[in-house]
């Protein structure tokens, strides 16, 4: 029930912000499309603790601006690969242990890998993540395993 | 004063994310797989983008545009790996294989 | 500025255009249309400010959405050989 509230909530902020008319008809139209998008998010049993991580907010702010600086760095590495004439390219496949325990962490453990430039996650087998890497120094960076550790505080004992 | 400064910003974040679009651009035809190619549409989803919008919400001020680009920009870096993660599922059980170790080693 | 953002947005999409037309594969192709799909989304959001009327957004933010859900539906068709059905479907095991 406490998913549902947030989802009403999140998408009747979505409805005036989109769409700028504050008049009473357009409101109560939006009030009106909120609950008829949250009875079918209910009856699909999507608006649960996977599908509205609300639980995870305080946590965001801490962990995105450090996943933005580290796509900003993999960014210019990868630019730089592409920019050198002789494409200094050794693409490799290698498996990184994900440590998370939820399937919600491991998600955003392999989104993690996928957005950062340089690393993309192909499969998730158990407690594995296959992870095709650019180049060596990219595949060394995440068998470190700080992402992971990264992670697993964010989601916590989730 | 500052409205020049945040002008001069938001020329050099819209120039830097068009040139980082064109990098992308350029590795997707100079990559030698499929699998490689990822990485370089994720320049372009990631920083190409981002800097792009970021360009034109600092041109737009605070305003319900800036709130419209702020959706865009989410809205891009949560569906970009779920695509990108579609395609190479799509692509291994179409039996494509990724070209392993290039030169060499 | 503008003129210069969205020429080198319409440069990335001919770049991608290329990629789309050369394949060889056709995931290669898909990687490219989404591609060139993310770009339109900014190319629309730069015209609107080119041509003063940032309305455009919203045109924007529709066409990101279509787009996703366009290249999933892709995929799938070319995962399954079928839309409907969330196995592999026998026509597709027919065909390879």
């Amino acid at each position: 029930m406490p998913h549902a509230i947030s989802l009403a909530f999140i998408c009747f902020a979505l409805w005036v912000l989109l769409s700028g008319h504050y008049d009473p008809l357009m409101l109560a139209l939006g009030v009106l499309s909120t609950l008829i998008v949250v009875a079918i998010a209910v009856r699909m049993e999507i608006s649960n603790r996977e599908g509205q991580p609300v639980h995870l907010l305080p946590m965001i702010l801490s962990y995105w601006p450090w996943l933005l600086w580290q796509i900003v760095k993999a960014n210019f590495v990868v630019a730089r690969c592409i920019l050198t004439p002789s494409l200094p390219v050794k693409p490799t496949l290698i498996k990184v242990k994900a440590s998370q325990k939820s399937r919600l962490g491991k998600v955003i453990y392999a989104n993690s890998i996928t957005l950062t430039p340089g690393t993309v996650s192909l499969d998730i087998k158990g407690n594995e993540i296959e992870v095709h890497a650019l180049t060596r120094t990219a595949a060394q960076d995440l068998k470190r395993g700080h992402m992971d550790r990264r992670v697993t505080k964010f989601v916590g004992s989730d | 004063m500052t409205m020049a400064a945040i002008d001069a910003l938001s020329w050099v974040c819209l120039v830097t994310g068009g040139f980082f679009g064109i990098v992308g651009g350029i590795g997707l035809l100079r990559f030698p797989d499929l699998f490689s190619r990822f990485h370089a549409a994720g320049v372009t989803d990631t920083l190409g983008a981002g800097l792009v919008l970021i360009g034109l919400m600092l041109q737009a001020g605070w305003s319900l545009i800036t709130i419209k680009l702020v959706l865009i920009l989410a809205f891009g870096l949560f569906t970009s790996p779920t695509a990108t993660h579609a395609l190479a599922k799509a692509a291994l059980r179409g039996k494509v294989k990724p070209l392993l170790r290039r030169k060499g080693t | 500025m503008f003129v210069a953002a969205t020429t080198a947005i319409l440069v990335t999409m001919a770049l991608a255009l290329i990629r789309a037309l050369l394949g060889p594969t056709v995931y290669d192709r898909v990687l490219a249309v989404n591609m060139f799909g993310t770009k339109t989304v900014l190319l629309i959001a730069v015209f609107g400010f080119l041509t003063g009327r940032p309305d455009f957004l919203d045109i924007a933010l529709a066409y990101a959405l279509i787009n996703f859900i366009a290249i999933i539906a892709v995929l799938k068709f070319f995962e399954y050989g079928d839309l409907g059905q969330s196995r592999p479907s026998r026509a597709r095991r027919d065909r390879t």
